[in-house]
Formats: structure tokens, C-alpha cells, sequence
């Protein structure tokens, strides 16, 4: 018995399809501790689902091992299937049977006695704001309410690990903190373990540990801030006047007579900046721009978030496998 | 293991209730089907509009012309001088059949000689099947009685006497319409029966597919014959009360008499029922939309209802297609059907398409159960 609540060791998924053989996840290796809240981030098509799907056992592993509780995915699925609750990316429970319905329907196939059911319902129900909703039916629910049903639907056996693919997807951002927020009570009250899958990167900013998932493996797996640690120089914020034309200045900085520059990003309007040394470059940026005719507004420094952590090592990634070392030479210069 | 399973049935049924419409469609379905086949049957076959040319206009013709009217299945609808009037309103489609009666009808059949010639218009086979077999019959009957006529008036028999006891039993081969539907009733039964319990299951599965709702049930503990039990409840339910609903019309409708043991009847059909609700599975297992569904149900159900003898006989078929017919449940159970509901025998009669049809469901039910698998891929 491992002592980890979800692990996965060199875990692989090859579909084959008509275009020939997809490696959906390949050789993914992550352990999870009881009670800890786990991300799996990354960009469409990364493998996240695939990788949950396989570890619940609904999909069929091409290689390496995953187990939940111990149980191994393949082998012991029923015995996972009674002990885990899960929220599938395409989510969809029955939208033509009514909230309590649709709560007492996963209770009976979770085998929760009638008695509990009487006291467990209207406690998830409450718990997920639903209390006044069980006569609705699933289907006529907006977004967000389906969601917190498919979580309390999901809760209604008393998991101790629940996998959430991409629990708030499409769901607005008020309704995306309640939903986290409830994670943050069950985490705190219950010690559940939490695997979610998520493209959001403020939520995997709630994440006790992330791994950052790539064409199928993972490009960065740690703490949040470990992570964040990973990304060289350090970040300016500033509006240029003329935004293309520094971005392409930017990208190209021997024109610009400015070394240090590591990286930039788009943020909207505004431009990320990743250079060595503030203190010294920011001077010599602002003089070399406005020679272009361009002035920046609102610079300043900023703590870089998962989010600039995320892209830069995407990038970081990318550009290793394409030409070996541009980037990361000038980092360490 | 009970507990889930009626937690999937719990949910079927309350979402097969929720959608009445649809429910309402389904029940209805069977009952339109029958009228439609029923009354079209005895319309086309009777009231054939016919054309009659009779050159004697004596008593004798008049007569016969009569008589084939009073039959009910021909209508008079054109008198034409000659043969060639005939064939052109048989050509211009103003009558089906015609009726062409030589000079001197009442001379001849006095003599003996009497002939008459039908012409029936073949390019509708049913119609110039039940023509044919209508004006044979009322010819015979005519010349019975006409011989009957001759013989009691050269005074050989009374009239109480009855020297040919033939008119009555005569008149039951008079009616070969009834003869249609009692051969189509159990056909029709038994073809209903399958496309509903095919479609019901194969949509229920793929529409759980389709939606997105599979993959929810299947991270539950649910095995998936306990979903496809849970599943097939509400249907054969459903499926009963259509079987119901056929034979009470057909039987004080249609006045069908139901010859067999009703009993006998159930269980067999419940039999023949779980054979369409695995073929329905294995159909939901291999496509992918509701559209692939639908599309290759009304395939199998119509290869099945021509190659299970619902119209045309088996026996006729060639050999290769005989067996590749085995393949359908309709061809076990339509034989079972007509000896139950028509001939009135029992299981020592129809034992070998029983056991067909038994280990037809069971291989079936293991084939989708395997196909219907737990996981996704
Ligand atoms: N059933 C399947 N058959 C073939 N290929 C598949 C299948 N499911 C997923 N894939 C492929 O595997 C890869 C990973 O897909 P997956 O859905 O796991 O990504 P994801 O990280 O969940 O993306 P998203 O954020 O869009 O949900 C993709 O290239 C996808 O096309
Ligand atoms: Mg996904």
C-alpha cells in the first residue's frame, strides 16, 4: 500500500486513432499526499484529462502504473470507483431529473443508506447553495449551479479524494470563487485530497502543489511558488505608446542596444518584461525607447504570478527543443 | 447489486415518465402502424374497379356479373362494348381488372360451355392476386349453384335437399382478406415489437453517450449490465403494453381470433423482447451518434422483416439468404408467433425456433455485455 492518495508513475496513454498512433500522456509521474490539493495546469490538449481518466481507470493505460488509495487504477477500479468522487470535463448529470433527484440517484448507486441520505442531501445541498433549487431540474440550472451540484453530487458517498476536471469551466468568475471557496472547506473541514484539473492560473495559484503539463508530461511540477521561483530575471509592468512596434523592438534587443532583456509578454494592452536587473536596465530601456520616439507608462516591478511563470516556461521549453539554448544562455549571461 | 440496479431504473422510469410526449409517441406507434396495415390490406384488395363487357346481356350474365359484384370485391364501374374497351381501361388505369363475357352466355352455360374471361392487371401483385383468387372462387360458387338450379329442377333432389353441401364451406375460402391479416397480425407483432425494443435501448445508450452523461455513470460503482438491466426494465415494460395493445385490436378489432395459449404467448414474447433489446445494445455499442443508431436500425429492421418471412415466404428464398436470415430474432419469432396466435399449437410444435431463439438471446446478451464495456476506450 502506497502511502499516497493518488500516484502515477511513468503513467502512459497511447490512442490509436486513423491518423495514427497519439501520445496522449507519456510517462507522467506524480504523487499526491492525503489531504493536499493537487494541479494538473496546462494548455488545451495537454493530456490533463486524459491523464484523469486514466488514473479513475476509465481509460486503459498503455504503460507505467497509477494507483488512488493504494488501489491500483486497472485492477481495483470498483473499489476506486466506491471511494472517489469525480467531476468529468464534459460533465453532464441528467438534466431531466431535478436537483434532489439527481442527489438521490448517485446516492443509491453510491450505496448511502436511506438515513444518511436524510441528513448528508440537505447538508451538501446547503453547503453547495442549492437548498432552494431541489425541485429545479438539472438542465434548467445556469453554469455555475450546475457545477456546485455536480461537486455535491460528487461528495454524496463522502470521497476522500475527488478528481475535478476542469471544474469551472465556462462559469463566471463570482461563481468560480464560491467554487473554490467550497473546495477550501472541504480541504480545510473534511481533509480532502483534491486533484483538479485546471487552464486557469489563478486557481492553480490555490494549489498546494501543481504540475505543469506539456504535450503530455510535465514541463514543471512543485509548490506554486517553487515554480514561479523557476522563471529567470525578474518582471516589468508598463503600457508602451505604441505597443507593436515595441514588441517587435523588444523581441529583437541587440537593435535596441539594451542587453539583460530575457523575455516578453503580452498582457493586454500592457507588456510583461523579464529582465536581469531592474535597477540598471530600467534606465537604459526607457532612454533607448524614447530615442524610438516611445514612452512607457505605469512601469513598475511587478511579483511574477503563475501566469507569466506558466508562459515563460512554456517558451523556455519550446525554444530548448527547437534550437537548444538562445533564451537560456542569456538567462545565465 | 439489487440496490443499484434500482437505482438505475428508479432513474429511467422517472425520466421516461418526465418526457410523456415521447412516451405517448411510443405507445402509439403500434396502434397506428396496425391500423394503417389492417384497413390498407382489406381496401386495396376489395372494391377492385372493374370493367365489364358482356355481349349477351341475358339473364344468365346478368346474373354472373351480379354475383361477382355482390362478392364485394368487384366494382362495376364501366360497361365497354368489347375485349379491346377493356384492355384500354385497364391501359389508361380507370380499372383493374375486367370482366368480358362472349355472346350467347345463357345458351352456353345451359350447355355446359360457359366461359368467362377476367383480365386482372398484374402490375400490382396483390390486387391481381386477391382478383384472381375472388373471381375463381365466385365462378365456382356461380357454377354450383347454377348446376344446383339445373339438377333440382329436372326434379333428381327436393329443394330441402342439399346435394352439394358445398356453399358454406365454399364461402369461408370467399374471404381471403381475413386470411391476410391473421397471416400479417402475429408478422406485424413481431416486427413492432423488435423496432421498438431495438430503438428504445440503442437510444437510451447513446443518448447517454451523446450528452455526456455516460462518463458520470461509469465513475460510479454501477456495473454496466447493472446499467443495461436498469435500462431494459422500462422498456419491456413498454414493449408489453404495445404486444397488448396489438393483440387486443387485432383480436376485437380486427376480429383476429387468437387461437393458442395467450400465456404461452407472453413468455415467448418476453423471450423474443430480450433478443431485440441485445441487439439493440450491440447497435449502441458500435455507433457513435444517434444518427448511426437510427440509421442502422431501420436497416436491420428492414433486411430483417423481408429475410424473417413477415411478407414473403421463406421457403422461396435462396439458400445462402435462408441462413443469412437466421441472424434477425424476427425470423425465429414469426414462426412462433403465427403457430401460437393463428394455428393454436403449442410448444411441442414450435420447440426448435424456441430453442433458436433462446440461444440467440442469450449469445446475443453476452456479445453486447461484452461489447459494453466499463471503461471508455
Ligand atoms: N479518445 C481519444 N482518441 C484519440 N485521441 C484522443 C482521445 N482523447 C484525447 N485525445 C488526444 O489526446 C490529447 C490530449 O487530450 P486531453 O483531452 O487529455 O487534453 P486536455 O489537457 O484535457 O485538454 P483540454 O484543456 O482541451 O481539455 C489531445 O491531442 C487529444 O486530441
Ligand atoms: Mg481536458
Amino acid at each position: 500500500m502506497s502511502e499516497y492518495a493518488i500516484a502515477a508513475d511513468g503513467l502512459t496513454k497511447v490512442f490509436k486513432t486513423r491518423g495514427g498512433l497519439v501520445t496522449a500522456v507519456s510517462e507522467l509521474t506524480l504523487h499526491v499526499q492525503p489531504g493536499e490539493t493537487f494541479g494538473l495546469i496546462g494548455p488545451d490538449g495537454a493530456g490533463k484529462t486524459t491523464a484523469t481518466r486514466v488514473i479513475l481507470g476509465l481509460l486503459r493505460r498503455s504503460g507505467g502504473h497509477s494507483s488512488i488509495l493504494g488501489y491500483d487504477s486497472m485492477r481495483d477500479t470498483y473499489a476506486i470507483r466506491e471511494r472517489v468522487g469525480y467531476i468529468a470535463q464534459q460533465f453532464a448529470l441528467p438534466a431531466d431529473l431535478t436537483v434532489m433527484e439527481n442527489m438521490q440517484f448517485f446516492a443509491h448507486v453510491q450505496g448511502v443508506s436511506p438515513r444518511q441520505q436524510k441528513q448528508r442531501i440537505p447538508d451538501l445541498l446547503a453547503f453547495a447553495g442549492l437548498g432552494e433549487f431541489t425541485e429545479r431540474l438539472a438542465g434548467r440550472l445556469s453554469g455555475g449551479m450546475k457545477k456546485k451540484l455536480a461537486l455535491a453530487c460528487s461528495l454524496v458517498h463522502e470521497p476522500q479524494v475527488v478528481l475535478l476536471d476542469e471544474p469551472t469551466l465556462g462559469v463566471d468568475p463570482v461563481s468560480r470563487r464560491e467554487f473554490w471557496h467550497l473546495l477550501g472547506k472541504l480541504r480545510a473541514e473534511k481533509g480532502l485530497t483534491i486533484l483538479v484539473c485546471t487552464p486557469y492560473m489563478d486557481e492553480a495559484e490555490r494549489c498546494n502543489r501543481v504540475g505543469l503539463m506539456v504535450n503530455g508530461r510535465f514541463i514543471a511540477y512543485d509548490t506554486p511558488k517553487a515554480i514561479k521561483r523557476q522563471v529567470n530575471g525578474r518582471l516589468l509592468e508598463f503600457t508602451p505608446s505604441d505597443t507593436p512596434n515595441t514588441l517587435a523592438l523588444l523581441q529583437n534587443p541587440s537593435r535596441l542596444g539594451v542587453d539583460g532583456i530575457l523575455e516578453v509578454q503580452t498582457y493586454g494592452a500592457m507588456l510583461h518584461l523579464f529582465v536581469d536587473d531592474p535597477a540598471l536596465r530600467v534606465p537604459q530601456l526607457t532612454a533607448a525607447l524614447s530615442a524610438q520616439g516611445i514612452t512607457l507608462d505605469g512601469l513598475r516591478e511587478i511579483e511574477p504570478r503563475m501566469e507569466e511563470a506558466f508562459i515563460s516556461l512554456i517558451r523556455r521549453q519550446e525554444e530548448e527543443r527547437v534550437d537548444g539554448k538562445r533564451l537560456s544562455v542569456v538567462g545565465t549571461a | 447489486m439489487l440496490r443499484r440496479i434500482w437505482a438505475v431504473l428508479q432513474k429511467e422510469l422517472i425520466q421516461t415518465l418526465r418526457d410523456w410526449r415521447t412516451l405517448l409517441i411510443q405507445l402509439s406507434i403500434p396502434m397506428i402502424q396496425l391500423f394503417l396495415f389492417g384497413y390498407a390490406i382489406s381496401m386495396n384488395v376489395e372494391h377492385i374497379p372493374t370493367a365489364v363487357s358482356d355481349q349477351s346481356l341475358d339473364a344468365a350474365s346478368l346474373a354472373y356479373v351480379q354475383a361477382l359484384q355482390a362478392s364485394g370485391y368487384f366494382d362495376a364501374v364501366m360497361y365497354v362494348p368489347d375485349q379491346a374497351g377493356v384492355v384500354a381501361a385497364m391501359d389508361a388505369s380507370e380499372v383493374q381488372a375486367g370482366i368480358f363475357i362472349p355472346p350467347d352466355f345463357a345458351g352456353k352455360v345451359a350447355r355446359g360451355e360457359g366461359q368467362v374471361l377476367l383480365l386482372v392487371d398484374g402490375s400490382d401483385i396483390f390486387t391481381s392476386q386477391s382478383a384472381y383468387n375472388a373471381a375463381t372462387a365466385v365462378s365456382q360458387n356461380h357454377a354450383t349453384d347454377l348446376l344446383l338450379q339445373k339438377v333440382t329442377r329436372a326434379g333428381m333432389v327436393s329443394d330441402d335437399q342439399t346435394l352439394l353441401p358445398l356453399t358454406t364451406s365454399a364461402r369461408i375460402l370467399y374471404n381471403p382478406n381475413l386470411d391476410d391479416l391473421w397471416f400479417l397480425i402475429p408478422g406485424m407483432l413481431a416486427m413492432l415489437l423488435q423496432m421498438q425494443t431495438v430503438t428504445l435501448t440503442a437510444t437510451a445508450v447513446v443518448r447517454e453517450r451523446e450528452v455526456g452523461t455516460i462518463e458520470q455513470l461509469l465513475v460510479t460503482p454501477i456495473r454496466p449490465f447493472e446499467l443495461m438491466i436498469g435500462k431494459m426494465i422500462p422498456n419491456i415494460i413498454i414493449a408489453f403494453v404495445n404486444l397488448l395493445t396489438i393483440v387486443g385490436l387485432g383480436v376485437y378489432w380486427f376480429g383476429v381470433p387468437f387461437q393458442g395459449d395467450f400465456g404461452l404467448f407472453l413468455w415467448l414474447s418476453l423471450l423474443f423482447v430480450f433478443s431485440g433489446l441485445g441487439l439493440g445494445l450491440l447497435i449502441s455499442t458500435i455507433s457513435q451518434t444517434q444518427k448511426q443508431t437510427l440509421q442502422l436500425i431501420s436497416l436491420i429492421t428492414l433486411v430483417g422483416t423481408v429475410l424473417g418471412g413477415f411478407i414473403f415466404p421463406r421457403y422461396t428464398m435462396p439458400r445462402w439468404i435462408y441462413y443469412v436470415g437466421y441472424i434477425f430474432p424476427m425470423t425465429h419469432f414469426i414462426p412462433i408467433a403465427r403457430g401460437v396466435i393463428s394455428k393454436g399449437v403449442g410448444i411441442e410444435y414450435l420447440w426448435e425456433q424456441v430453442t433458436a431463439l433462446a440461444i440467440y438471446v442469450v449469445l446475443i446478451l453476452i456479445v453486447a455485455a461484452r461489447a459494453f464495456r466499463e471503461r471508455l476506450d
